[in-house]
């Protein structure tokens, strides 16, 4: 080896990246716990807080008996899905904010539909709110485009415009002396309870278009989305596509307000397809988990609000989602905080036993082979630690029965000679190879190897055999240990390495 | 009952300024100090494109004051400046760490982060109704009508106004002084990071002060227009100002004047429709905007055609 601090240097990074990695994830558990308890804290707070008891409206919602039950799971179970499905394409489409903006830009609408014949009249208020939903977007690009206003200025200020001049709108309805005014107010944050007949009617032919159109021209909205100049170069219709996406989106928006409102539809845009694309990489796979997270989530908001008397529908369906966002950034088994952790420690520790067998080897190869147990001190000297690093290093080999530990010396087991045969195998092979291949100086070769030692797998080694037919002495003048055979019978002293050997194959082969 | 009430120039026109004075003409001044604080942070925000940011702020501040007014029973400032500080610093880190530890992306992050904790403001103002004194219209709509009726901050014999109004002007006050202080840094940080990092300026700490900014002027106008309406007095001033000239010490003063034309304004068309006085000025606010956007002499829709039909 090149200089006697080296051995110790990949490890350092590692160790020091450590705590962060724990405080970030306590911090995020601590955060998912208080919105995950959050949920359950005000369900069981609801029963004191207004007369109706929650266990009594739990077994209601649950027996489904009611008509009301039963419309508002089927409402918001059609929203789910056409909220997620749609919420896919915004979010690999970079489009979260324009879902926000054209969501909270129908409100003047709604209340214009209500003006229309001043009662709740499901049609009239589709309407008023898909006018109001298109010229709100239409206006943020034709800001963009005229001035020199960013896009993001231009989505802030027609949202907020949009729903001052709507909440003026509903203001003036609120003097009216019409009974009908508080089925106004239902829109702001949504209630579930409160759909009808004409409601589903409307949002089951809403889901309908929007899975029947998604069905029929997947593969063109797949390529709009994710190569929109390739689709051009298909001479793909791209701005009709894109339009007929923005119209399917303002229908699915204006078809969810009742259930689940104006302020925090654009919630359920958004939450639940960013909860599938942290489960899966497939985006036909990650549109139907979003469907499904929507409508879990839709369904647990309408019996949470179910539980206490007026409570609005959206924020809990928001909360749902936001809760199993927060699990699956914890805890997907692909891309969650929590296995990738895992992943990545495990990793960490079986570096650390990688870089002891390499140590043990050397001391026994800077005796000559000659005896058969490295002492601790002489470990510990060659690790740069002192002797209780040197013992707990030891002591994840023995745990991984990689070595004994007998008097305060180690002796490694055949499978532990093995791993660290093959350790320093690989480091001297890349080493060789960076030389020979690459013309790198052999002074500058050592930290490269440190590195790659450990990742190199068994189809790279093979290959770097292959590119190297005497490879039986590295850089440095060291003799690249051969690996023996797993089988214990084989014995480590035959296998062990000289530099007249002729290197046998990784795992034995030749 | 009509929707909207029959109009006469006395009652629109005059009246604010005379016999309504102490209601409407105090409702507008209060709404002019929210324009103009928020105005000023704004344009800011709009010069370094983080106008969402706003958005996201005035959001998640929500479950903070709630959080506040149940743990105090009461509407103390302190408090909850506090509880809304401490949302919007959660939301930052939640966006930070959702963009940082998966591949959600920024516009995803702040969107997941905002909306997640708004909905739990709105369910904790829902559920614990009865003990809270704020409802759910008054996260959207604000509470203006009501800050008149506050009983006055005294300094000795002299009234100064309800405690909001003093807030807020105490608020702009410090916000002229700190922008006077800091105008180069601002201005070096949102225009070249680079050279301003290279000049030794701390550019991250300018950042986190004008969010901090950001937060305060968001907290503070929270009781007189909610948590919606904010994002366009944020967002408005600046933009009807970007689009009448270049110059940064214009823009805020126009800023500030769009926010005394939105004021009174929203003052007339309220009184006018008797609509939510906070909406109104929105929308007078929008009107302006339009307005801009029409005519301004150099980026003006309207110039522009007839300088182009000139042409032809």
């Amino acid at each position: 080896m090149t200089g006697p601090a080296t051995p110790q240097a990949p490890c350092r990074p590692h160790d020091r990246r450590r705590p962060r990695v724990c405080r970030s994830v306590s911090g995020w558990l601590v955060a998912a716990l208080w919105l995950a308890s959050a949920g359950v804290l005000h369900a069981a707070k609801i029963g004191d807080l207004t007369e109706v008891r929650w266990t009594e409206q739990a077994a209601r919602f649950l027996s489904m008996a009611d008509p009301a039950v039963r419309h508002a799971c089927l409402g918001t179970v059609l929203l789910g899905v056409s909220c997620g499905l749609l919420g896919g394409f915004l979010v690999v489409r970079r489009m979260a904010l324009l879902g926000d903006a054209l969501s909270h830009a129908v409100l003047p609408g709604v209340a214009l539909g209500f003006l229309w014949n001043l009662e709740k009249d499901p049609l009239a208020i589709f309407v008023g709110a898909l006018v109001a939903g298109l010229a709100g977007s239409a206006v943020v690009s034709w800001i963009t485009r005229t001035t020199r206003l960013k896009e993001d200025t231009a989505l802030g200020m027609v949202l907020a415009t949009f729903f001052g001049a709507g909440l003026c709108l509903l203001s003036m309805f609120q003097r009216l002396p019409t009974g009908n005014k508080s089925g106004i107010e239902s829109f702001l944050f949504g209630q579930a309870a409160a759909l009808g007949p004409g409601d589903l009617q409307l949002m089951g032919a809403v889901t309908a278009l929007v899975v029947g159109m998604l069905a029929l021209g997947y593969k063109e909205f797949l390529l709009v989305s994710f190569d929109p100049g390739f689709a051009r170069v298909l001479a793909l219709p791209t701005r009709r596509l894109e339009r007929v996406l923005l119209l399917l989106l303002a229908f699915a928006v204006v078809a969810a307000l009742q259930a689940v409102g104006v302020v925090l539809v654009s919630a359920m845009l958004i939450i639940p397809a960013a909860t599938a694309s942290l489960l899966t990489d497939r985006f036909h796979r990650m549109l139907l988990w979003s469907a499904a997270i929507g409508a879990v989530s839709g369904l647990s908001g309408a019996f949470l609000s179910f539980l206490g008397t007026r409570l609005p529908t959206g924020p809990f369906m928001v909360l749902s989602a936001g809760v199993l966002f927060g699990l699956a950034l914890l805890l997907s088994p692909r891309h969650g905080i929590g296995p990738r952790w895992i992943r990545q420690r495990s990793q960490r520790h079986r570096v650390a036993r990688e870089n002891t067998l390499k140590a043990i080897y050397q001391v026994l190869e800077s005796g000559g082979f000659s005896s058969e147990v490295v002492p601790v001190e002489a470990l510990a000297s060659r690790r740069r630690v002192d002797r209780q690093a040197a013992l707990r290093e030891v002591g994840s080999l023995v745990r991984a029965q990689l070595a004994t530990l007998s008097d305060d010396a180690v002796a490694l087991t055949p499978s532990g000679w093995q791993g660290a045969c093959a350790i320093v195998r690989n480091h001297r092979l890349w080493e060789l190879y960076l030389t020979h291949a690459a013309q790198i100086a052999p002074d500058h070769v050592h930290d490269d190897a440190e590195k790659i030692e450990h990742v190199l797998g068994e189809a790279t080694v093979r290959e770097l055999e292959r590119r190297l037919p005497r490879a039986d002495v590295d850089p440095h003048g060291r003799p690249i240990p051969s690996v023996p055979a797993a089988d214990p019978a084989m014995g480590r002293r035959g296998a062990s390495a000289t530099a007249g050997d002729r290197p046998v194959g990784y795992g034995g082969r030749s | 009952m009509t929707l909207v009430p029959d109009f006469s120039v006395q009652r629109v026109f005059v009246e604010p300024w005379t016999t309504e004075i102490g209601t409407h003409g105090m409702m507008a001044l209060v709404t002019f100090l929210v324009g103009a604080t928020c105005g000023l942070v704004g344009n800011f925000l709009i010069l370094r494109r983080m106008a969402l940011m706003g958005d996201a702020v005035s959001h998640s501040v929500l479950p903070g004051i709630a959080v506040a007014f149940l743990w105090t029973g009461s509407r103390g400032i302190g408090a909850m400046v506090l509880g809304a500080f401490v949302a919007a610093f959660a939301t930052h880190l939640l966006i930070e760490a959702i963009t940082r530890h998966s591949r959600v992306r920024p516009d995803a992050a702040i969107g997941i982060a905002f909306s997640t904790l708004f909905a739990l403001g709105v369910v904790l103002v829902a559920v614990f109704a009865d003990r809270v004194d704020l409802d759910q219209d008054c996260v959207l709509n604000g509470d203006l009508p009501m800050i008149p009726l506050e009983p006055p901050v005294r300094l000795g014999s002299l009234s100064l106004g309800p405690p909001p109004l003093v807030r807020l002007a105490g608020l702009l006050a410090a916000s002229v002084l700190l922008l006077v202080l800091f105008y180069k840094e601002l201005m070096l940080t949102s225009f070249d990071p680079g050279l301003a990092a290279g000049l030794g300026l701390p550019v991250r700490a300018v950042h986190h002060g004008l969010m901090l900014w950001l937060a305060l002027s968001v907290v503070a106008s929270f009781e007189a227009v909610g948590a919606i309406l904010v994002i366009a007095l944020l967002i408005l001033p600046g933009a009807t100002a970007a689009l009448l000239t270049e110059r940064m010490v214009p823009r805020l003063v126009l800023g500030t004047v769009h926010a005394a034309l939105s004021a009174v304004g929203g003052m007339h068309l309220s009184v006018a429709l008797d609509c939510s006085p906070a909406g109104a000025a929105v929308v007078a606010g929008a009107v302006w905007f339009t307005a801009a956007w029409l005519f301004s002499p150099t980026a003006g829709l309207v110039p522009r055609w007839w300088r182009a039909w000139r042409a032809t």
